[in-house]
């Protein structure tokens, strides 16, 4: 899994794909978060990450997609799949070697955004007045935020041979996750019931885990996604068996 | 009732055996253990196919094929286009399963001890896909760390792309490469781990004819000291590289013998061409006892004969007053073999 896991972020920072990434990632929240007027820091004038935090879902949903669609398409049309899948691996050691790459590449892409709180972090109207508590745990929201996204999008990759297809279709799964709950509980069509269906999305819990109080119900769910589309991915990826 | 079916089950002694061996390495001398394992690839069958079936959707591509191939033979796998050579080697590699039969290699299950059978075998894929975007020596690298190469990584690859011939291109990406170099790199990556068995499909398909020449010689080179199953369709490549040709067509195998017998075998016919000064009658010559059938062009006769009949020819010649110029005997040539038998079953 640690040899997948290497090749796969060496192809990351081999192919143009993680760079870009990053960059846009970075720009767009810095361009946010700093310069656009109306909504930067220095016109609101509260020393918080706020901006940073509901901006990135919105560019995770197409960053991850675009990095994580060539993981399963690429190799299933370049057919170098066949060699991958005649070595002494298991299909599980596959998954999660593209997986964890695709988490690093996150983590790699979140650590140059500390730059943005360490500045918030000086520019308080006395040095370090933030809520220290709701931005780390906005950062931990964060990244389980994407390391589902980082899943769906594996598994959107496994289903089909075109990267284009697997970075529509993991669009919309991303957005589907994040927000379609959110908005249909907005409805108000089942009553007691729309806290549940709330509770289904991401968006829910991500909020939740941005106040600063990590809720094991959060983690759990969290988690589960993450393991739900691994398997779902595992049993596309061993279909070729049937 | 487990521990039993573990005991009589058919590849128990090979785990046996192959337990002690790898104890071997650590505990007594390495030497031993090789010992153990040379003893064990010549008791086992590299190869052993039985009954294996594989139907895709309503097609039958494999119809319970069966053969074995012995530790160090070069296996040729002969059979026109879709005739179920790559199937087979799928089966073997563990990148498809069967729809019924066995087959093991090295005693291993492909089914059943895939990854085991993966760690023991080479395999070059049809087309040959690779990682385009990577370096050579980073592929090759992954490649020995995936097969759990863990000593000296680096000098087994430095000494690979010396095997191969690779060492004019070592600093490039295989996208820069030509297509003979790309099929040196896939045969390097599967070569890298050391492993018993080959398997190698269509190693020559869109190569130049030089290139053909430098991989066959390579392929036999390897071949000494492995057991190697290549695919192909060319029947020169059966011919240089292989000391047993297994011929499929449609799912079933219709030839499996040495080459040498294969060609005598299925009518026994020689061909002889003669050139005389002059021109005479083909009937005459169709009364020699043994001839089958003569053809003539201007004064070239050429007769099929049941078996070796130059002697009885020239004696013939002698007798009627006949001046021979030129005698050639031929058997009849593989292709001619392959095409008759893919034929004859279709």
């Amino acid at each position: 899994m640690i040899i997948i896991l290497k090749k796969e972020v060496r192809a990351f920072l081999s192919s143009l794909i993680a760079y870009v990434v990053m960059i846009v990632f970075l720009a767009a929240t810095g361009l946010f978060m700093w310069i656009l007027p109306d909504y930067n820091v220095f016109d609101m004038g509260y020393a918080n990450l706020d901006m940073l935090f509901s901006m990135a879902p919105w560019l995770f949903i197409f960053l991850i997609s675009a990095i994580t669609m060539r993981s399963f398409s690429e190799e299933k049309r370049a057919g170098t799949i066949e060699i991958l899948t005649t070595k002494p691996l298991t299909d599980l050691q596959i998954i999660l070697g593209k997986y964890f790459a695709g988490v690093v590449l996150v983590i790699f892409s979140l650590i140059p955004t500390l730059i943005y709180f360490y500045t918030i972090y000086q520019l308080g109207a006395t040095k370090g007045n933030m809520d220290m508590g709701a931005t780390w745990g906005s950062y931990l929201g964060l990244f389980f935020l994407a390391s589902c996204f980082v899943a769906i999008g594996i598994f959107s990759s496994s289903i089909s041979d075109n990267q284009i297809v697997s970075f529509i279709i993991s669009m919309f799964l991303c957005y589907g996750f994040y927000s379609l709950f959110d908005l249909f509980a907005d409805f108000k069509l089942l009553g007691s019931f729309d806290a549940v269906i709330a509770s289904l999305g991401i968006s829910a819990h991500y909020q939740s885990i941005s106040r600063g109080v990590i809720d094991s119900r959060d983690i759990i769910y969290f988690l589960s996604v993450i393991v739900a589309f691994i398997w779902a991915t595992k049993t596309v990826f061993g279909s070729r068996k049937w | 009732m487990q521990v039993l079916q573990w005991f009589t089950g058919g590849g128990v002694w090979w785990r046996i055996f192959y337990a002690v061996a790898h104890a071997g390495r650590h505990l007594i001398k390495p030497a031993l253990s090789t010992f153990f394992i040379l003893l064990l690839t010549n008791i086992y069958m590299s190869i052993q196919v039985e009954q294996l079936t594989k139907v895709y959707g309503a097609q039958k591509a494999l119809d319970s094929i069966s053969f074995s191939v012995k530790p160090g033979e070069i296996l040729g796998f002969l059979g026109p286009n879709g005739a179920g050579k790559s199937t087979t080697m799928k089966i073997l590699t563990g990148y498809i399963p069967q729809t019924s039969g066995k087959a093991s290699v090295c005693g291993f299950d492909v089914a059943e001890q895939s990854i085991e059978v993966r760690k023991h075998i080479g395999y070059l894929p049809e087309l040959n896909p690779l990682y385009t975007d990577m370096y050579i020596k980073e592929y090759l690298l992954f490649a020995a760390e995936v097969q759990g190469v863990k000593k000296g990584v680096i000098n087994k690859v430095d000494e690979m792309i010396e095997r191969v011939g690779l060492i004019p291109e070592r600093s490039k990406k295989i996208g820069q490469l030509s297509k003979g170099f790309r099929q040196r790199v896939g045969l390097a990556q599967a070569m890298i781990h050391n492993p018993q068995v080959l398997i190698l499909d269509e190693p020559t398909t869109g190569l130049d004819p030089n290139q053909v020449v430098e991989i066959r010689a390579l392929i036999k080179e390897i071949g000494k000291d492995k057991t190697v199953i290549l695919s192909t369709h060319i029947m020169q490549e059966v011919e240089s590289m292989c000391n047993r040709v297994v011929i499929i067509n449609k799912g079933k195998i219709v030839a499996d013998d040495v080459i040498g017998k294969l060609k005598q075998g299925l009518s026994g016919d020689m061909q002889i061409t003669i050139e005389l000064k002059q021109q005479i009658p083909v009937d005459t010559l169709k009364q020699i006892q043994g001839v089958k059938d003569v053809k003539q062009s201007g004064k070239k006769y050429v007769l099929r004969c049941e078996g070796d009949m130059r002697e009885q020819i020239s004696v013939a010649a002698a007798t009627n007053g006949w001046i021979l110029l030129s005698m050639s005997a031929e058997g009849e040539s593989l292709e001619k073999v392959f095409q008759k038998l893919t034929k004859r079953s279709s």
